[in-house]
């Protein structure tokens, strides 16, 4: 049995090494050809728009650049923007922090509130045209400053509600650092909704991937419509709550409303000595990789998380395979014992109680 | 008996049994419904109503809702003001161009992706992926420092460009659409194309584009419609940082609408009040009533367009 196995492994192996020296076909090598024909345009894009900028970038963010008649005058400093950034910026450190927690509360805010609206979407009810209608508003007019515009002038917030009341009842509980953003969460309650029109579409055409008689028969085997929800539902719409929560989190970050950005733009073109295209540059870089880190964070969160019943599958496999270890241990030793004792018993020196000794 | 068999009813009609849902869980459905619904439109209504406010029925305090006459005038002047025709005729050119540019380039490069193997697949993925979480700003500067070594800057082909050659704003999610798309036609319908003899462009153009008909739906739209709502990138490339140009959009417009309109206010003749809020609420609906009536007309198209294309098989 081991010996067949080995075996395979071992032609397993040669036919890998073989299919490594062999060439592609013709037919292949054309497809390949054609393929890459058809990427060219992509191909230049991102040489030209992307790798160039992004390089380049990196280089300006090293320099300080002062822009004069005869052209762009490039003077090394190292990491010298950087730490000028983190040191010596009034408002970057202020804006990024910011930024870092109202982008940390109001995330999970969007994307379940997405999610219960699309589920209510998804039910049999009248007028789902019309409601749907409404729902998908925000994804034509949200732009920067119509919604600067909506909030200077109060109506981002709807007066029915009593903020002020929710924020003082937020602040006379949580520390302050936590509960400021809380509050201004909650105080742009209607922009923060608004930004969930994308979500509501994404997770609508989810739910109505789900097979409908999964539900039935969760029905008949007596599951209720919550059991249904954490069951059935919500591992069925993992992949979308990360594609949501990435999209909402790309999109507050490429918003123009955000005023890190905007603190961007501001000190790319100011005047003064030490600011300027290196200094943005700086101040991007420094941004980027905050979104990337925080993409990748919740990435990691939403991700790790595996099936409920792969779990109980992989854990059952473990145990049983921990359990033929033990066995076959216990049968090897057991073997060994009575194999020693028989040789002990012909040379003719052994009474019932020496079996286990051995030493002599 | 009689009552038990009333109270057996009432029961079944507030919590529903197996195959109807009850009344009460419709009723709360219907409520959030409508009341999340409210909260959507409100700033709507808001913008409406407080637009065609006179000054006198904002200052009036017993006044909230409804103005006490019909006043068109503050679109009149925040028209004016915004130069509304114009910008208007440039907001559709500036969304439309790239638009068409981008439906070309990402349809072709989606195809590719989902019809094709060739080595270095999953970089060109990682690529497209990472360029979509990348901030815009880490490109920003060297790319106008670029754009104005070309000599396109404050030019529309700022915009057409990178739009070309499928590094267009937003043009990740294009390409992933349409990759979603073309993977799903059948590749036994390719194959027969081959077979009767066409070559692979051949087969591109005539079975694969003619049956993505609902991916260039959605994927126009969409375009359109972030490209119109984009004012960070339009100021910088197309409008200019100090409005040296020409080009404008409503958008931009509605963000420099204090500046543009003291300045119409100095040489309007007569009848120019001073900047209010109706003035302002008529400016903001102003520059999105276009989008508003797109919408309404194909409303039906942004609906489904997900669900069509499949964005989210992934």
């Amino acid at each position: 049995m081991a010996e067949t196995k080995k075996q395979t492994r071992a032609e397993k192996k040669a036919l890998k090494e073989r299919m490594k020296h062999l060439r592609s076909g013709k037919l292949e090598k054309r497809y390949a050809r054609t393929g890459f024909i058809f990427m060219i345009p992509w191909f230049i894009g991102a040489a030209v728009f992307l790798a160039y900028p992004l390089g380049s970038s990196f280089w300006y963010a090293l320099n300080n650049i002062r822009i004069t008649p005869l052209g762009r005058i490039f003077n090394f400093v190292g990491h010298g923007n950087f730490t000028q950034i983190l040191i010596q910026d009034p408002d970057f450190m202020v804006y990024l922090v910011d930024y870092l927690t109202s982008t940390i509360i109001s995330v999970p805010i969007i994307v379940v509130f997405a999610l219960l609206i699309a589920m209510m979407l998804n039910m049999k009810i009248k007028g789902k045209g019309f409601f749907r209608l409404i729902f998908f508003l925000p994804v034509i007019i949200v732009s920067g400053p119509i919604l600067g515009m909506l909030n200077s002038q109060g109506a981002g917030s709807v007066s029915a509600i009593d903020t002020a009341a929710l924020s003082g009842a937020i602040g006379s509980v949580l520390p302050e650092i936590i509960a400021k953003p809380i509050s201004d969460v909650f105080s742009n309650m209607i922009t923060t909704l608004w930004y969930s029109g994308v979500q509501i579409l994404i997770f609508l055409s989810g739910l109505q991937k789900i097979d409908k008689s999964m539900y039935e028969a969760a029905k008949i085997d007596g599951g209720s419509g919550w059991e249904c929800f954490w069951k059935i539902t919500l591992p069925n719409l993992r992949s979308m709550i990360l594609l949501n929560t990435i999209y909402t989190v790309v999109f507050i970050s490429n918003n123009s409303e955000n005023p890190i950005i905007g603190l961007i733009k501001d000190s790319m073109f100011s005047g003064t000595k030490e600011k300027g295209y290196g200094y943005a540059s700086a101040m991007a870089w420094l941004y980027s990789v905050v979104v990337l880190i925080l993409v990748g964070l919740f990435a990691l969160l939403l991700m790790t998380r595996k099936d409920q019943y792969e779990k109980q599958v992989k854990r059952a496999m473990k145990a049983r395979k921990r359990e033929t270890r033990n066995k076959k241990r216990i049968e090897r030793r057991n073997r060994r014992n009575a194999r020693r004792i028989e040789q002990q018993r012909a040379k003719g020196r052994i009474t019932s109680h020496t079996t286990k000794r051995d030493d002599y | 008996m009689r009552e038990r068999f009333t109270r057996e009813k009432i029961h079944r009609f507030m919590f529903g049994s197996k195959d109807r849902e009850g009344f009460l869980k419709q009723f709360v459905v219907y409520a959030l419904l409508i009341c999340i619904g409210f909260i959507y439109v409100y700033p709507i209504l808001h913008m409406v109503s407080s637009s065609l406010m006179t000054l006198d029925d904002l200052l009036d305090s017993s006044i909230k809702w409804l103005p006490s006459s019909l006043n068109f005038s503050n679109y009149e002047q925040a028209a004016k003001s915004m130069d509304f025709w114009n910008a208007l005729w440039q907001s559709i050119v500036i969304a439309g161009v790239p638009t068409i540019c981008n439906l070309i380039s990402c349809s072709v490069t989606g195809y590719a992706l989902a019809r094709y193997d060739f080595p270095g697949k999953k970089i060109v993925f990682g690529v497209i992926i990472l360029s979509f979480v990348l901030p815009s700003q880490i490109t920003m500067i060297p790319t106008y420092v670029l754009y104005s070594n070309l000599g396109i800057l404050n030019t529309i082909w700022a915009f057409i460009l990178p739009a070309m050659f499928a590094q267009g704003f937003k043009a990740p999610i294009f390409i992933l659409i349409f990759w979603q798309f073309f993977r799903q036609i059948p590749k036994a319908l390719i194959e027969a194309s081959r077979i009767d003899g066409a070559g692979h462009f051949r087969s591109f153009f005539r079975i694969a584009l003619p049956s993505a008909k609902p991916a260039f739906i959605t994927v126009a739209l969409f375009s359109f419609v972030w490209y119109w709502n984009e004012s960070y990138l339009t100021e910088l490339y197309v409008h200019g940082v100090y409005g040296q140009t020409e080009w404008t959009t409503l958008v931009v417009q509605l963000d420099n609408f204090a500046a543009n309109f003291s300045s119409y206010q100095q040489t309007a003749t007569a009848g120019a009040t001073n900047l209010n809020e109706s003035i302002n609420m008529s400016g903001t609906l102003l520059s999105i009533l276009p989008l508003l009536i797109l919408y309404f007309v194909l409303q039906r198209h942004f609906v489904e367009s997900i669900d069509r294309t499949g964005i989210t098989g992934e």
